[in-house]
């Protein structure tokens, strides 16, 4: 009996102790992330090949939503790493102070552009997200409208009320389109270009992908948006083209960056360094056409080829820095007037 | 004879009588203890995150230039510090002299917490090519400089070349004060918002009040028949989420709609659509206030009317509006604050005609500006308290006009006027019930408009934005723990208030607080939930990012609803059964078990099923406190609409829809059973006397 | 139990002690300065006008709205401050209070509950208390199917289940109709006799108080204007408004003249003994049933002797007949100024059926009444409290 007992203890202590080696192991990170639903388990699977001992608990809602919830928890962070968020929010996060400087691995394999320019870098790219313009041939066919090569061509008259672009001060998109025609045309032809713009769009949405789907429905024949989303919406069978406009596109990059503070820094790091491995990039090449690894991304189906070499050699710190500003010029010049009759 | 007794009585003639200080019982202890806990709950719950949304509001940004200090060295040796301010100053001087020079100008000092002023503007001859060497400090560390997006918090000076140097950017100081409302008051794209709502509200309000009358009416007036399905169609909108009638509009009126032309051109997307949605979604509030109000009328005033003679035309309008216009009143302030404070409707159709409530949306989510935020949600208070308080003023005047003797109205048949009478309310339900028709039929099509084939590929929302089938099954615990925990907070917390006969003023403001919630905005209460739970010296902290501030939030926003439900229940309680427990010597928990609660059953009920619906369907009060692991379904189809999955969006509508649809029936049935068991003192017939 | 020395052994302690209650709610005083003894066994009555503190005295006993100063002792416990379920008393309110989820029997056994009886104990005394109150088979009913008269049986039997010292009913007959009340006050009397159950009972029925009390205390204002039995009250009010309150009584404002004779309207009428002091303005009081009518030419036979002088004879003109079932209720006005009339005086007077037709009395005869001395009351005026 009393034999029976200790054999009973010692294999629950042993039971235990298995249950609690196993749980030191085995680190819960948590990881807030913007990356598209559908993508996120296919990533975790991927990573958890190399590193079975780290578990990820994503967070994962659209951009604007996760930066107000990183923005939000300032003060008290919930987030051990970010992974696959714009590098416009990082920028804002750096810029905070937020963010735990790291140089990862391998980072020499990557283009320049896709990380901070800083000796230690605050945070470092996995993709890039290409504006894009989406035209539903079915419609422009009913409107008579053919289908626009630039942006400049987005102001004809012929276009008026066809064409739907995300609002800046609530899309993170939108703020993209806004600060690459500034960087394009120069600030005041940047607005003067919005100006003749504004004549024809004939809503703003809230949301970045919206325009695309939206165009993609025949909501409207024009949808201003991102390559990615059309890109998705005509491998459902959307009658949409991608359009990349001639002048270049603007861009941001989906990245990656520790938030300072955490206690699973080693963890966060291993990932971060996993993040931009060879295999990692291959990953995020199957839906995003330009990657941060050089010389490795193939091309998506859907993305016109012309999309790399169309990109414009983004000024991020000045979106960042200027932020502020420019969507309180716009806000002045576009959202006052848009009172309906 | 006279006692010892007497003796001193009659000694004390002069001396007044010992004061007594009642004993407090086992009994008052524990209520006042609970009562202690609801009220808690409701500080916690309610006015200390008001406080804290008030304190964001009123947290301002400067550039304080007296902070930074400056060193140029053009080749020459370091120049002496100066600071922003004296440079600054410096440049309003010489602009007298020179046009081109732009110094920064007092406004332009108050900003966001994300702020930022460019270094250069100090130096008008700056040119990032030249030579010249800049240094910069600031005095004490209050605030910072950005090289680039590197934050420096130092005193220390930094040395930079000019190329360098115009990245440099000033950060903001924080201070307190009413900057942020001077700010939105001069900004006319949010000050128009403000416009834009009380328009809207006021139009929606006509419409909603004068549709939901005569459908009332002609259900108290008239004879017609189908009387019972008209009712039940037009509650129907009480299910869903306010922001489905939206993407039904999308669908008929929208560029691709099927009832495009009856628009004569004019777009779905912005005051048409949110008024036509605001419509939808409030007519049964409105239906139930007013169908209440008719239902007290006096036939014996219409008797009157008809001995007199008076055209129906005339009782109409001396008999029948007047008995109701407290009811009208009551209604327009519901219908008023529900579209006021609505924010799923304008999101979805309002295009960009702004709003109060996605204004604020825009603001914390799509620039991060909390302070902003915090100011939008505090004017948005301020028509919904108003239209709060008068309200409250109406109601107890229209306690005073009701009459208890009076006889209820029986109609009579009347061939022409019953058939308009169910013309129109055929019109009414082919509105409620087209509008959720074709939602369900969105939900269906592969993809509208080009394949208009039928499949269940929309209702596949894992690969979806807004959280998938997880979203709807948490949706449903929200759902049930609201209805579950409200239901016993707000119970108790009631009979708490109805029932003790002491603690006067604890009562009086403990009734204050259960009424508040009804004046404040969801967006603006789950805002404030942000700022208060988010704060990590907040000992609940804890709660934040869970379930639990789900189900807080959502049984504190639709408290005083239940609050008066329970009341009023209480209130036909006789007064007397705690006087007669306590002198029996029985607990009260054991009158409340065994007798309270069981009579009162048909309300608890009722307080539960109005907390499950509201918890499936809202979306304002929990958009900024869903988690990734509560996900819900409501923000769900925001979240799906804002991506531009329109159809799934419609399609998870649907799905809150057919869950609450499911949860009434329940609810129905499980009264009527529980009423057969427990209540079978109502139901048999009474003794003779 | 504590006795306290008493200066008279022989005089029982009285069980309930009640001194200088006063109760008061913001700056309306409710009670002022009450203070009474109800003995053991006593049946007492709280009789007054709405509003005159009675259901507020009760309260305060009950510990339901406890007193702002002043004590209660009961049965030599100082309970002033106790809160009612650390009280020893059954309660039964104007409604009844019954529940009306509960059938009878668990409405009954509520307060047996928790009392360390046994399930039977409690059904076998459940029966019992039915039994006492005359409603046997009737404990699977809920009280919804009851009559108003059985119902509030039911809460007096809910009220007594636990034996209490004190028992105390608010109202408890008001809600009935006429004949239920009747029958259910000798009822309750008798039921209260047998249990002997110290009683406290509100009522703003006289004719309950006069039948059912063993002691009635008439309150008006928050304070006690009288205290005795049915009779005293009745036959010796010590106030105006105690003699005013109960039973009909004709009023005249006169004045006295000396302690046994005040001047009304001219004449002198001779009264019981009075403290009204010489010359001031008093109202001269006398129950229409103590007015005795003289037929056109004798005197009532028996009543002759009584009356003392003639100068409480008077005649009048039969103004109004009002037929009260028993008896006729006549309003007699003075003729003209007569010498044995009063002037501008109406006098109500109780007749019985056998004067009326004895004497043939119609509307607009003349008669002659006479008043017995000692049935005339004198209040002072100005001053309710004599």
């Amino acid at each position: 009996m009393k034999h029976t007992l200790c054999k009973l203890l010692s294999g629950g202590l042993a039971a235990l102790l298995l249950v609690f080696s196993g749980a030191g192991n085995a680190v819960d990170l948590t990881v807030y992330t913007a990356v598209e639903a559908e993508d996120l388990k296919r990533y975790a699977d991927t990573f958890n090949q190399d590193h079975p001992d780290i578990n990820i608990k994503w967070v994962r809602d659209s951009t604007g939503i996760v930066t107000a919830k990183l923005m939000a928890e300032k003060d008290n962070p919930q987030a051990d790493i970010i992974w696959g968020l714009a590098a416009t929010s990082l920028l804002l996060m750096k810029s905070e102070g937020m963010l735990d400087p790291y140089k990862p691995k391998g980072l020499k394999n990557l283009d320049p552009k896709f990380y901070d320019g800083d000796s230690v870098p605050s945070w470092v790219g996995m993709d890039a997200w290409v504006a894009a313009v989406c035209f539903n041939t079915v419609e422009g066919k009913k409107n008579n409208l053919t289908a626009p090569t630039s942006w400049k061509d987005l102001t004809k008259p012929m276009y008026k009320g066809h064409v739907i672009m995300p609002n800046p001060n609530s899309s993170g998109t939108g703020f993209l389109d806004v600060s690459s025609w500034l960087q394009i045309f120069g600030e005041d032809g940047g607005w003067d270009y919005m100006d003749a713009l504004h004549e024809n769009i004939a809503r703003y949405t809230h949301s970045g992908s919206k325009p695309c789907k939206l165009a993609a429905a025949g909501e409207i024949p024009i949808g201003v948006s991102f390559a990615f989303r059309g890109a998705r919406s005509k491998e459902a069978g959307a009658p949409i083209d991608i359009i990349i406009p001639s002048e270049g596109i603007g861009w941001d990059m989906e990245a990656t960056a520790i938030i300072a503070g955490t206690d699973k820094l080693k963890a966060a790091q291993t990932l971060m360094d996993w993040s931009i491995t060879k295999k990692a990039m291959e990953m995020y090449n199957t839906s995003y056409p330009v990657v941060g690894y050089k010389n490795l991304a193939k091309p998506v189906k859907h993305f016109p080829p012309e999309t790399l070499s169309r990109m414009i050699d983004n000024d991020f710190e000045f979106a960042a820095n200027n932020r502020k500003r420019i969507l309180a010029e716009w806000q002045k010049r576009y959202d006052s007037k848009s009172d309906p009759k | 004879m006279m006692t010892s007794a007497a003796q001193a009585t009659v000694q004390a003639i002069n001396t007044a009588a010992p004061l007594i200080r009642p004993k407090t019982s086992r009994d008052d202890k524990i209520m006042i203890g609970y009562m202690l806990v609801v009220g808690l709950y409701l500080i916690i719950a309610l006015a200390l995150p008001l406080y804290a949304m008030l304190s964001k509001s009123v947290s301002t940004f400067y550039f304080d230039l007296n902070n930074f200090e400056f060193q140029v060295n053009n080749g020459d040796g370091w120049s002496a510090p100066a600071t922003a301010f004296a440079l600054n100053e410096k440049l309003k001087r010489e602009k007298l002299k020179r046009e081109k020079l732009q110094a920064v100008q007092p406004e332009q000092l108050t900003t966001s917490s994300d702020g930022r002023l460019a270094a250069t503007v100090f130096f008008p001859d700056f040119s990032f090519r030249g030579s010249t060497r800049y240094r910069i400090r600031q005095i004490n560390p209050a605030s910072s400089f950005l090289v680039g997006s590197r934050q420096i918090v130092d005193t220390e000076w930094h040395e930079f070349e000019s190329n360098e140097f115009r990245r440099i950017y000033l950060r903001a100081s924080r201070s307190t004060g009413l900057d942020n409302y001077r700010v939105y008051f001069s900004t006319p794209a949010l000050f128009l918002s403000m416009k834009n709502s009380l328009l809207i509200s006021l139009i929606s309000t006509l419409i909603t009040v004068s549709l939901a009358f005569g459908f009332a009416y002609a259900l108290a007036r008239s004879t017609m028949r189908f009387k019972g399905l008209f009712r039940i169609i037009a509650m129907a909108p009480i299910l869903v989420p306010s922001l489905l009638p939206g993407i039904a509009l999308v669908y008929l009126f929208g560029n691709q709609g099927m009832l495009k032309e009856l628009l004569l051109g004019e777009s779905i997307y912005g005051p048409i659509g949110i008024v036509i949605g605001s419509v939808f979604f409030t007519f049964p509030h409105a239906m139930i206030i007013i169908t209440t109000a008719l239902a007290i009328s006096d036939a014996r005033l219409y008797e009157a009317a008809i001995s007199l003679r008076a055209s129906r035309w005339k009782t109409f309008w001396t008999v029948t509006i007047p008995g109701a216009r407290y009811g009208l009143f009551s209604a327009a302030f519901v219908v008023f604050n529900l579209v006021i404070t609505d924010f799923g409707l304008p999101k979805v159709i309002g295009g960009q005609y702004n709003m109060l409530a996605v204004d604020i949306y825009k603001q914390v989510i799509g620039q991060q500006n909390f302070e902003m935020g915090a100011v939008v949600s505090v004017i948005l208070l301020i028509p919904a308290l108003l239209a709060f308080s008068i309200d409250r003023v109406v109601q107890k005047k229209q306690v005073a006009q009701l009459s208890a003797r009076s006889v209820p109205f029986e109609p009579k048949p009347h061939k022409q006027f019953d058939a308009i009478c169910l013309i129109y309310c055929v019109l009414v339900t082919v509105f409620i019930a087209g509008l959720i028709g074709v939602c369900q039929y969105a939900a269906l099509i592969k993809f509208w408009p080009y394949d208009l084939s039928l499949s269940l590929n929309n209702y596949n929302f894992d690969v979806m934005d807004g959280g998938g089938w997880v979203s709807w099954y948490n949706s449903i615990r929200l759902a049930l723990y609201t209805a579950v925990a409200g239901t016993i907070i707000v119970f108790c917390g009631a009979y708490m208030v109805e029932k003790t006969n002491r603690f006067v003023a604890t009562r009086s403001a403990f009734q204050f607080l259960a009424m508040m919630p009804m004046a404040i905005p969801g967006m603006v209460l789950g805002l404030a939930y942000i700022f208060f739970f988010n704060n990590p010296a907040n000992p609940l902290n804890g709660i934040y990012a869970t379930m639990g501030i789900l189900v807080v939030c959502t049984v504190t926003h639709f408290y005083t609803v239940s609050h008066l439900t329970a009341v009023t229940a209480l209130k036909q309680m006789d007064r007397e059964f705690e006087s007669v427990a306590s002198s029996l010597k029985q607990p009260f928990y054991k009158l409340l078990s065994k007798v309270t609660v069981p009579v009162c059953l048909p309300a608890v009920l009722d307080i539960s099923i109005y907390l499950f619906v509201n918890a499936m369907t809202t979306v304002s009060a929990v958009i900024f406190l869903y988690s990734p692991d509560t996900t819900l379904a409501s923000v769900a189809v925001l979240n799906m609409d804002d991506a531009g999955d329109i159809a799934p969006a419609a399609a998870m509508g649907m799905m809150i829809f057919y869950s609450n649809l499911c949860a009434r029936l329940l609810h129905l049935f499980v009264t009527r059973k529980v009423m057969r068991k427990t209540q079978a003192w109502r139901t048999r017939e009474g003794g003779s006397d | 139990m504590n006795q306290q020395p008493t200066s008279n052994p022989h005089s029982p302690t009285p069980f309930l002690q009640i001194d200088r209650l006063r109760k008061k709610f913001g700056d309306f005083v409710a009670l002022d300065d009450v203070s009474l003894d109800v003995f053991e066994g006593e049946f007492v009555c709280f009789l007054g006008p709405s509003g005159c503190g009675k259901t507020t005295f009760l309260r305060a006993i009950a510990g339901l709205d406890i007193q702002t100063a002043g004590t209660v002792h009961q049965a030599g416990k100082d309970i002033s401050a106790l809160p009612p379920s650390e009280r020893d008393f059954g309660i039964v309110f104007q409604s009844y209070a019954l529940f009306p989820n509960l059938t009878v029997a668990k409405n009954i056994a509520f307060g047996l509950e928790n009392q360390k009886l046994s399930k039977p104990d409690i059904v076998k005394r459940v029966t019992e208390l039915l039994e006492l109150v005359n409603l046997p088979d009737q404990g699977a009913k809920y009280p919804a199917q009851l009559s108003g008269g059985e119902q509030q049986r039911v809460a007096l039997s809910r009220a007594l289940a636990t034996s209490p010292g004190l028992l105390l009913l608010d109202e408890p007959l008001s809600a009935l109709d006429a004949k239920v009340r009747t029958y259910l006050r000798h009822e309750m009397k008798a039921l209260q006799r047998r249990l002997g159950v110290t009683t406290i009972m509100v009522t703003h029925d006289q004719e309950e108080a006069l039948t059912m009390a063993d002691r009635i205390v008439v309150m008006n204002h928050g304070v006690i204007e009288q205290v005795g039995t049915p009779t005293e009250i009745y036959r010796q009010p010590n106030t105006l408004f105690v003699a005013d309150f109960i039973g009909e009584m004709n009023q005249i404002t006169g004045k006295a003249i000396s302690s046994d004779r005040v001047e009304v309207a001219g004449r002198t009428v001779l009264t019981k003994p009075h403290k009204a002091a010489v010359d001031a303005t008093v109202t001269v009081t006398i129950r229409p049933e103590d007015i005795i009518p003289h037929g056109e030419d004798a005197r009532s036979p028996g009543v002759t002797d009584t009356l003392e002088q003639a100068e409480n004879e008077f005649d009048g003109t039969v103004e109004d007949m009002e037929f009260l079932g028993s008896f006729w209720r006549v309003s007699l006005k003075s003729a003209s100024v007569k010498e044995r009339t009063f002037s501008e005086v109406t006098l109500t007077v109780d007749m019985s059926i056998n004067a009326i037709r004895r004497m043939n009395i119609a509307i607009g005869q003349s008669i002659t009444v006479e008043l017995p001395a000692q049935r005339i009351l004198v209040f002072p005026q100005g001053n309710s409290n004599a």
